[in-house]
């Protein structure tokens, strides 16, 4: 990676609270174009949380979240306008059952973005064919499997030409037959320099295809690491002991 | 038995008469039900400020207050502060009324059956509220709603059996009238209820055919 690349996200002394207890504390990272970030850690640490944060899903309560230098904890920011560039893909697909795959995919671009619709519809084909769905387009999420809608979910964020994509453990529910089929699409991506921010407990895929490795712990990032040297020797005790327990499933 | 087939072949013109009075009565009733009911489950799910209060006012009035009630406010209480309405407007803002805080209900129970998911997914592309609310909310929200929605037809329906109390001349307070003129009580309590039955029988089946359509269309079970 590049280290000269623009800075697409800069967070910095981010802060998150629910109520009392405290969801993210200090985080502070920098997201480069192009970057592929995995960000692991146990259950309930933030990591979701943290991706949410960068879609104004949650509210922050202290820090800041610049994107391409725009302040996005500003209360006045224009969430409609930054999620158009910055994409996210749900861990339950949430494609909506009472449209077809296509319209899934082209509300956001015709709707928000009042585009062309054959200038659309043509991209939407192409993401499709790109996924091996093209063939379901006009199918209902109903009839299709798991890992078919988790597909479509990505075709439908990446149809609106972001720069940013957001995986919040997008491969959880899925069958494990299905995990595969989701994992390549996202790495096909990373192979054309797609920016990701990816929360996830597929260790190997995170391997292979993060750039480097944020471990977050307790709500704050204990190390940020090259995937070679995360695996092989970790820093913190916690993230030996993170490792050790899925050393033990597998 | 014995009844009386003459009887009842001549009320029956009478019978016809009042049971149009009472498909007028409950079709717009059951029409402005789901208006009010819809635009008062969206303010309220929207919290929208100080109008939130006025409507969980409205609903408790209308669901804690007998129909009956409220008919004798509309028709008796409200000509004391000048505000006259015929017999049949009284009658359909009383139904209206009551009706449209059970669809308001119905809608809200609807909307928020709609899973979280579905909204955060529709947000991380962007949609504004009212986009939200157009394209993913409101047709799974309605799709889940018909059910209530049609039971609270029939109820509507129903209720406009108690009409009579402000003189409408709607089935069942026909059949009063006959009774106590002609004492043929079999035969006027046998057509109230066929009369109560051809009408209800048909909405309900047209019910249940469009809460399949609908569920069919919008989620395929």
């Amino acid at each position: 990676m590049a280290r000269s690349a623009e800075i697409l996200l800069e967070i910095k002394q981010l802060v998150k609270n629910y109520g009392e207890r405290n969801v993210l504390d200090d985080i502070n990272l920098e997201v480069r174009q192009g970057e592929v970030t995995v960000i692991l850690g146990p259950s309930g640490c933030g990591k979701s949380t943290l991706l949410r944060c960068l879609n104004g899903l949650e509210s922050v309560q202290g820090g800041t979240i610049l994107y391409r230098g725009q302040n996005l904890t500003d209360p006045g920011t224009d969430w409609r306008e930054v999620r158009q560039h910055i994409g996210m893909v749900f861990q339950s697909y949430d494609l909506f059952p009472h449209l077809t795959v296509i319209d899934n995919i082209l509300l956001g671009p015709l709707k928000v973005q009042r585009r062309e619709k054959q200038e659309a519809l043509q991209q939407a084909e192409q993401l499709l064919e790109r996924v091996g769905l093209l063939d379901r387009k006009n199918s209902y999420p109903r009839e299709l499997s798991g890992g078919q809608k988790q597909r479509i979910a990505i075709v439908r964020a990446l149809c609106m030409n972001p720069d940013i994509m957001l995986f919040d453990e997008v491969t959880a529910s899925l069958d494990p037959e299905m995990v595969r089929e989701v994992l390549d699409v996202i790495r096909g991506l990373a192979d054309q320099g797609m920016t990701m921010l990816i929360v996830t407990h597929e260790m190997g895929f995170a391997k292979s295809v993060g750039n480097r490795i944020v471990f977050i712990d307790q709500g704050k990032i204990s190390e940020i690491a090259a995937p070679e040297q995360f695996f092989t020797k970790p820093q913190s005790e916690r993230a030996q002991h993170f490792l050790d327990i899925f050393q033990y499933d597998h | 038995m014995n009844l009386n087939w003459n009887y009842i072949y001549e009320s029956l013109p009478l019978y016809g008469e009042a049971m149009w009075l009472t498909v007028k009565l409950a079709f717009w009733a059951i029409l402005f039900s789901l208006i009010v009911g819809l635009v008062a489950s969206i303010l309220q799910h929207y919290q929208v400020k100080g109008v939130q209060t006025v409507i969980t006012a409205y609903i408790e009035l209308s669901r804690n207050t007998p129909l009956l009630v409220q008919l004798f406010f509309l028709y008796y209480g409200l000509p004391k502060i000048g505000i006259y309405m015929s017999e049949m407007s009284c009658a359909i803002v009383g139904l209206t009324f009551l009706g449209g805080s059970y669809m308001a209900e119905a809608f809200r129970s609807g909307i928020e059956a709609v899973p979280r998911g579905q909204i955060e997914s529709g947000l991380s592309i962007g949609l504004s509220r009212l986009q939200l609310a157009r394209h993913v909310v409101m047709p799974q929200a309605f799709a889940i709603s018909i059910p209530s929605l049609g039971a609270n037809a029939i109820f509507l329906l129903k209720e406009t059996s108690v009409v009579g109390a402000i003189s409408l001349m709607d089935l069942t307070n026909l059949t009063r009238d006959l009774i106590g003129m002609f004492y043929r009580t079999e035969e006027s309590l046998l057509l109230l209820v066929a009369a109560y039955l051809v009408l209800i029988l048909p909405l309900s089946f047209l019910l249940s055919w469009l809460e399949r359509k609908v569920r069919y269309a919008e989620f395929g079970d």
